[in-house]
């Protein structure tokens, strides 16, 4: 952690880095079981294609004579399969593997375009303030009380409707960002914009102003820096819940096609087999899924416990 | 026999990887109707002197030893039961911001009933005339609408009159104010001390106020406690030690006075900031920053000695008396 | 109070005009209603003149206009599928939905409110420790898993309860069909309601803990310690008061999360509500039904955003409703 921020003079992020968070992840064991987890799964994900001993989208490697095979400690299972087979024939654990993938890059795009639009707003709306600030939080409001899952459903539902389940699967992922993006940005923006505010009336924004800086170097390379913990702790909970919301998604049929599966749509297809006892195709996906989203909620949760920082609340 | 005679008291804090000593060996007495002040910057202890007074030091602090023994009973040692018998109905406390001491969600007449149901068998009827009584007693006007009113609609003093009238709701032998005017506005600080003396002189209830404001001191109290980095260096008689200074920091104190400074003149501040408690230096706490400092007073810390009407923990205070009592003797 | 009252419908009154909208542009763009009336044997001249006859050649405004008057005369259209007006067949769903909010709500606040409580009292008991730990898990399951859970332990591997549909119910006041009326309903109803409950609930007993742990440090709780009132009191009167409205704000926002999540638990348990008959739709491109959802829906979310605003300028002493209208 300490190689990452040795760069240029050490800022207070960095002091905290190796002092406090460091010193506090040394003793929490959820916290190194869960980063180790956490690493472990998205080591596996991004090297999935190195990993996997099948190619899930390559149709020529499946043969539906393979289909609901038992994972290889149920009786009737083929040891090329160590997970079993999905209703399809793929082999599960391939599929697994690059579902992960797919969950994992949906769910940290989406956050990166909450987060880019939160914090340019918020900073947009602390540092000009008046008017536009006024009405850039009200515009917030009304966009936190509709529930992002809902807005997804609709958004999806009526693309779908629209251009033919065909295209809409062909894009499916950059919608899913997309859509799990723009929705959520308001929950960076409010913090942001509350650390602009405070951070606004130090003295060192003003010597900064005093020297000629313009705003956009005062914010980003000034005021920026003192909101990162609470952004910090922020992203990790977005993340987790971007996941969940693909999964949900993918799950109604409004997300990852059958073809390209995320976990959600995995276990979607896996759940018409549940009746007659093929339960590995929706329990094993299911099991990754809350594992990976767990882990990243418990590291979330030490986070807020050591960066302590001032959240927004509503 | 005294009302209240605390012994050695000791309050610590639990940190991550140590504990810290708010409070070392506190010691003094007070008497029935006396009036005591503690003062000493922030930080100095003040204030967990006066929750511990009542055992309300809230976690990681703790009372690490000693005694409290207020009517004869040791506070430190009593059950949560018993303590509930004597916080607000015996020892009666007001606190520091009035705007955020009172429950927003309730109203004062809720908050004065729950004071008075708490220690006394009363149908709420009775409880609010007793209550109106007492809010007429801190001059509010129309108290009986008071009743009815939430506390964000009335004024910081008028709270802070409120607190009082609910301190003295049960006739308590004890009241602990702690810096009760620092929130307020400056107009009606006087006012309200002025009320509180009164009511304390008239009621004759015994009062500990807690402040940095020696001048508030000399007016409200009978006896003062001056601290310094959790210790009582000096206690005395309130004239005396404000005419009289024996401890260098008291003596800084008075002088830092704005009265103390010819108008145009800079303030006579003391030197340097008082340690934080994580790391008192050796020796007196006081001696980074003491002109009269020597090598002895780096290494042992001193003890706090009577001289008559004061007490006082200094080296050099020391070494003055017995200078003194060695040419007296030598005479 | 009364200017607060109808500054807060006005409010709502913007928000459905938005819906309203959207809706519009939906059901403008999606699908063709002629080919659903016709079918695709028609001439081009004969469909001109249907066209012209149904409006569909008039400006947009003219067609919202008309849109939204029916609308506002409860005609949502008529469902392609069920060949029902839309409104008739959402009506007819809403009973379903709304006792699996009832039940899940019952179950959330039940249950969130004691164990945050509880928690934050005592943070350091096992039971604590361990009720917090399952919280966590919670959060990190989605609802549609939970409810897939269920069903196969409670339905497939024990039989304790039935896997879908609403089973027993009984018609009250000739409309509105309950399950709480036969035991048939009862062990219909209760694995929906716990699945949509799953979320809700650990997130609701964090943030009770939470608010709870930070009110029951403010100097009014320690005041009232100082003032020797008894323990119960300051927890349940003076910190649990303190410490729901910030709750109540939070459960006005999360009323939209919980329509979502209907969604998904009546697809997973079949269970015939709005949620699964909107999927339906959705996948028949039924337009009138998916416009007729998507404006009760709307309409349901801004009633209840406004009673929960209500409740809290009520609740909140600080709150001046008469100053907040004007």
């Amino acid at each position: 952690m300490s190689s990452l921020t040795t760069n240029s003079e050490p800022s207070r992020w960095a002091r905290m880095m190796s002092s406090n968070m460091a010193y506090s992840f040394r003793r929490n064991p959820v916290a190194m079981v869960s980063m180790a987890v956490f690493l472990l799964i998205a080591v596996a994900a991004v090297f999935s294609p190195l990993i996997a001993p099948f190619n899930p989208y390559d149709p020529a490697n499946i043969d539906i004579m393979n289909s609901e095979l038992p994972p290889a400690w149920v009786a009737g299972s083929d040891p090329q399969f160590a997970l079993g087979t999905d209703d399809q024939g793929r082999d599960l654990w391939s599929t697994i593997l690059y579902g992960t993938r797919l969950s994992l890059i949906i769910g940290l795009c989406a956050v990166a375009v909450q987060a880019f639009l939160g914090i340019s707003i918020g900073l947009i709306s602390g540092y000009v303030g008046g008017r536009v600030d006024s009405v850039l939080m009200r515009l917030a409001d009304i966009q936190l009380s509709f529930s992002t899952l809902m807005v997804a459903i609709i958004f999806l539902a009526v693309t779908q409707a629209m251009f033919g389940s065909e295209v809409f699967n062909q894009y499916a992922v950059f919608m899913l960002i997309a859509v799990i993006g723009i929705a959520e940005w308001p929950q960076y923006a409010r913090t942001v914009r509350a650390t602009v505010l405070a951070e606004k009336k130090k003295e060192y924004v003003d010597s900064a102003r005093v020297l000629g800086f313009g705003p956009l170097r005062i914010m980003v390379r000034h005021i920026l820096p003192n909101s990162l913990s609470p952004i910090f702790v922020i992203s990790t909970v977005q993340v987790a819940n971007a996941i969940i919301s693909e999964a949900s998604l993918s799950f109604l049929g409004l997300g990852m096609p059958p073809s390209q599966p995320s976990l959600g749509s995995l276990i979607s297809s896996g759940f018409d087999y549940i009746f007659s006892g093929s339960w590995w195709i929706t329990a094993i996906p299911g099991v990754v899924l809350v594992v990976l989203v767990l882990v990243i909620n418990l590291l979330g949760d030490w986070m807020r416990d050591v960066l302590n920082p001032k959240l927004y609340k509503g | 026999m005294s009302l209240l005679s605390v012994r050695d008291l000791t309050v610590k804090f639990a940190m991550r990887d140590n504990t810290v000593t708010a409070l070392n060996q506190i010691s003094f007495d007070l008497g029935k109707g006396e009036r005591l002040g503690i003062v000493g910057e922030s930080g100095a202890g003040k204030s967990i002197t006066g929750f511990s007074l009542m055992n309300l030091i809230s976690k990681p602090g703790f009372i690490d030893n000693g005694k409290i023994l207020f009517e004869g009973q040791d506070i430190v040692q009593m059950s949560d039961a018993d303590l509930r018998t004597i916080r607000g109905n015996r020892m009666a406390m007001i606190f520091q911001d009035p705007m955020v001491t009172l429950n927003p969600v309730l109203t004062i007449g809720q908050q004065m009933v729950e004071t008075l149901q708490a220690h006394r068998d009363l149908t709420r009827q009775d409880a609010e005339k007793i209550a109106v009584m007492k809010l007429r007693e801190v001059y509010i006007p129309s108290p009986e609408d008071r009743l009815n009113q939430y506390p964000h609609e009335l004024s910081g003093g008028m709270r802070q009159r409120i607190i009082i009238a609910i301190a003295l709701l049960l006739d308590p032998q004890l009241i602990i104010a702690d810096e009760p005017t620092t929130a307020l506005d400056v107009t009606i600080q006087a006012d309200i001390m002025e009320l509180l003396l009164e009511l304390c002189q008239s009621n004759n209830v015994g009062l500990i106020l807690i402040t940095h404001d020696l001048g508030v001191v000399s007016q409200m109290t009978e006896r003062t406690l001056v601290m310094y980095a959790g210790r009582i260096i000096e206690a005395g008689r309130t004239r005396e030690i404000i005419n009289d200074p024996q401890h260098p920091y008291t003596q800084g104190l008075i002088n830092a006075l704005p009265q103390q400074t010819l108008p145009g003149h800079r303030l006579k501040q003391i030197p340097g900031n008082m340690p934080s408690l994580a790391n008192v230096p050796p020796g007196c706490p006081f001696s980074p920053r003491c002109d009269y400092a020597v090598d002895l007073c780096r290494t042992t810390l001193p003890k706090i000695v009577s001289y008559g009407q004061v007490e006082v923990a200094c080296h050099e205070v020391e070494r003055l008396h017995a200078d003194d009592a060695a040419q007296e003797q030598s005479a | 109070m009364l200017a607060y009252l109808v500054k807060r419908v006005f409010q709502a009154i913007a928000v459905m005009f938005a819906i309203s909208l959207v809706s519009f542009a939906i059901q403008d763009n999606l699908g063709d209603p002629l080919r659903e009336l016709v079918g695709q044997s028609v001439s081009e001249e004969v469909r001109q003149e249907l066209r012209d006859e149904l409006g569909l050649n008039d400006s947009f405004v003219v067609q919202y206009l008309r849109f939204a008057g029916n609308a506002l005369q409860g005609d949502l259209g008529t469902s392609y599928f069920f060949k029902e007006p839309a409104l008739d067949v959402i009506l007819k769903k809403l009973p379903a939905t709304l006792e699996l909010v009832l039940g899940a709500t019952v179950i959330i606040i039940g249950l969130s409110v004691p164990l945050g409580v509880y928690t934050a009292i005592k943070p350091n008991t096992i039971l604590s420790r361990l009720i917090m730990g399952v919280s966590i898990v919670g959060i990190s399951v989605p609802v549609f898993l939970t409810a897939i859970l269920m069903i196969f332990l409670f339905s497939v591997e024990l039989r304790m309860f039935p896997s879908y549909g609403r089973g027993d119910v009984v018609h009250l006041f000739g409309y509105w069909s309950t399950n709480f009326l036969t035991w048939d309903g009862w062990l219909h109803i209760l694995l929906p309601s716990v699945a949509l409950a799953s979320i809700m609930l650990p997130l609701f007993v964090r943030l009770i803990r939470a608010e709870m742990m930070e009110t029951l440090q403010s100097e009014y709780v320690k005041y009232a310690r100082a003032k020797g009132i008894r323990p119960r009191r300051i927890y349940f009167v003076h910190a649990l008061k303190n410490t729901l409205l910030p709750v109540i704000t939070v459960g006005g926002v999360q009323i939209g999360t919980m329509v979502a999540y209907t969604i998904l638990t009546e697809t997973v348990f079949q269970w015939p509500g709005m949620g699964f008959m909107f999927l339906e739709a959705v996948n028949r491109v039924d337009t009138p039904l998916i416009v007729a959802y998507l404006i009760v829906v709307g309409f349901i979310f801004v009633v209840t955003n406004t009673i929960v605003d209500l409740i809290y300028g009520l609740v909140n002493p600080t709150v001046n409703l008469a100053r907040m209208g004007a």
